[in-house]
């Protein structure tokens, strides 16, 4: 077991009028391979949570065991964080915005630098990262991370990331503020990742049609807490935890129910458009 | 981070927080003013009992209003010492304790003692508005203040405003700088390194994307106040700010020590109790 959380707890300047309680006895473990989604409303406490799995916010109350590193009120030794970083990598909001070197390849190289690696490791990593998020290496290196489009830009910050080899990626809204095209093609991308570079992928969303269509498992946070974990198909199935927590379905799902709800016999627990068509077309071989 | 943005602000509800912060401005120049008319220990003490009411008033904690005194540590420390030693002591007194060519003299460590408990007072009264009163307030009774200079046909209105989003750019800057640091300290930016070179890397991996996104609100920041037809004109707010009975009172409140310091120095009408205290009390 890769991530095992355990009771964590986070609390924002404690003590404070300011006090702000952002995470609530969270306990689970992902595993080795798995596609992790987490969703919950905004202020729920997902970025929060997930800045704990590479030490950027210490641990308060818990424990977080992360392959051999063990994350608990102990403060953690500097080569170790280090080491952490890399085996942990972390895309955030807007990646694009955290660009600063003048050349794509400086950019990328930022990450494997800072682990001391020999200078031609850096450079085959830097190379191997921007061909895996889909730019021509030679065409772009050069180039200033400024210049480039808005999901070119993302892309590079993405292998800045993938530049240091993390075995698990966590990425905080990898496709918001794009175009429904990028969007397709940062997800592509995320599920190429996942195949070809990374063990443990853990996304954040807030558009349940992405989450639904890659995950494995999503947990749902509420207000803190964590609600539950359930795979796709059976979250988006059970429509009182929906309600619940206030969790809107993949358009699929509530397509797939509304025709359920007219009395077609279609199984309500289909969440993404491929698996529609497919039960659309079964329904209709039935038919005829 | 919120509580950056809000300065020192303390937020509690309390009756000095609901006061008209124009009126608050005021009685801290006058509690200011007030304390270099005090040349007694008594009246000191007077003051600062003062000070605490008011501070227990406003429901802040001591510990948080005498903590900003460590900002002025060294300053007193220094005019502390430093009059001790050069005070020349008055006529005919004697030496208390002398080294080398410095002699130090009953009267000077009295002086030493006004100038700390001045320089505490002093530091203290700010204090107490800063606590109670956030800075959009204060933005707002500075611009209420200066009105009458529109008259001089100085544009008080633009300069309130920019002062009003600079200030709210504050925590937005903060915020972003947060998020910033910790996206490269995720690429392990070593911003501790013994490596100077390294660390200056680090800081431009910081400042870069910094300076871009400020560079980049501030033009959609102008952008949008153009499309609204912004031309530096007056603009209305959510809470005016309104004189009150509370205020009032406070007023009164604050005029009294004004007074009662005048008083205890001057004794206009010599009331024979203040010349009783002035022999008792230094
Ligand atoms: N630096 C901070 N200081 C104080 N409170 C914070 C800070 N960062 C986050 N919070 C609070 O902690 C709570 C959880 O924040 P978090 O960013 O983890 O939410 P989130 O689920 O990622 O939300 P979003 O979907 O908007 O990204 C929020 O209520 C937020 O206001
Ligand atoms: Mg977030």
């Amino acid at each position: 077991m890769p991530i095992t959380v355990k009771n964590i707890s986070y609390t924002f300047s404690p003590k404070t009028p300011y006090e702000k309680k952002a995470l609530d006895d969270i306990s689970l473990t992902i595993e080795d391979g798995e596609f992790f989604g987490i969703i919950g409303h905004t202020g729920s406490g997902k970025s929060t949570l997930v800045s704990h799995f590479n030490a950027l916010t210490r641990v308060q109350t818990g424990e977080i065991v992360i392959d051999e590193f063990v994350l608990g009120k102990k403060k953690i030794k500097k080569r170790e964080l280090r080491n952490l970083r890399a085996r942990v990598g972390h895309v955030f909001q807007f990646p694009e915005y955290q660009l600063f070197a003048d050349s794509v390849l400086a950019d990328v190289s930022f990450g494997p630098k800072n682990l001391r690696l020999p200078k031609d490791e850096i450079y085959n990593r830097a190379k191997e990262a921007i061909e895996l998020v889909g730019l021509d290496f030679e065409a772009i290196k050069d180039r200033s991370p400024f210049e480039l489009s808005g999901g070119q830009k993302r892309r590079v910050a993405i292998a800045g990331v993938l530049a240091m080899k993390p075995k698990i990626l966590i990425l905080d809204e990898p496709t918001s503020g794009l175009d429904p095209q990028g969007k397709i093609e940062i997800l592509e991308l995320v599920q190429k990742i996942r195949r070809d570079a990374c063990k443990i992928v853990i996304m954040i969303s807030h558009n349940m049609d992405e989450v639904a269509s890659v995950a494995d498992r999503i947990a749902v946070l509420n207000k803190g807490k964590l609600a539950t974990i359930l795979p796709p198909k059976e979250l988006f199935r059970s429509r009182n935890l929906l309600q619940k927590f206030n969790i809107s379905m993949p358009e699929a799902s509530s397509l797939a129910n509304e025709l359920a709800d007219k009395g077609y016999k279609i199984d309500r627990g289909v969440v993404t458009v491929e698996e529609l068509v497919e039960e659309i077309k079964r329904l209709m071989r039935n038919e005829e | 981070m919120r509580d950056v943005s809000l300065g020192q602000y303390y937020a509690v509800s309390s009756p000095v927080h609901r006061l008209d912060p124009r009126f608050k401005m005021f009685a801290v120049l006058v509690v200011m003013v007030a304390t270099f008319f005090i040349t007694s220990f008594f009246v000191f003490g007077v003051a600062f009992i003062f000070i605490i009411t008011v501070s227990l008033i406003a429901r802040l904690p001591l510990l948080k209003v005498f903590r900003s005194l460590r900002a002025i540590f060294i300053l007193m420390l220094f005019s502390l010492i430093l009059t001790m030693i050069f005070s020349s002591g008055q006529y005919g007194e004697v030496v208390l304790w002398s080294w080398r060519r410095i002699n130090i003299y009953i009267s000077a460590m009295l002086n030493a003692g006004m100038l700390a408990s001045r320089l505490v007072l002093l530091m203290l009264t700010p204090t107490i508005l800063t606590l109670t009163t956030t800075p959009i307030e204060l933005t707002d009774a500075l611009e209420s203040i200066l009105k009458p200079l529109t008259l001089l046909k100085v544009p008080v209105y633009v300069f309130a405003l920019i002062m009003s989003i600079a200030l709210r750019m504050v925590p937005t800057l903060f915020e972003e700088t947060d998020k910033i640091i910790s996206a490269q300290k995720a690429r392990c930016a070593d911003f501790e390194s013994a490596n100077l070179f390294r660390r200056a890397k680090s800081l431009g991996s910081i400042l870069i994307p910094l300076f871009i996104s400020s560079f980049r609100r501030a033009d959609e920041l102008a952008d949008a106040l153009d499309s609204r037809c912004f031309n530096g004109g007056k603009r209305t707010r959510l809470k005016k700010l309104k004189f009150e009975i509370r205020d009032l009172v406070s007023l009164i409140i604050v005029l009294a020590f004004l007074f009662l310091v005048l008083l205890l120095r001057y004794n206009w009408w010599s009331f024979y109790w203040i010349i009783q205290l002035n022999n008792v009390v230094i």
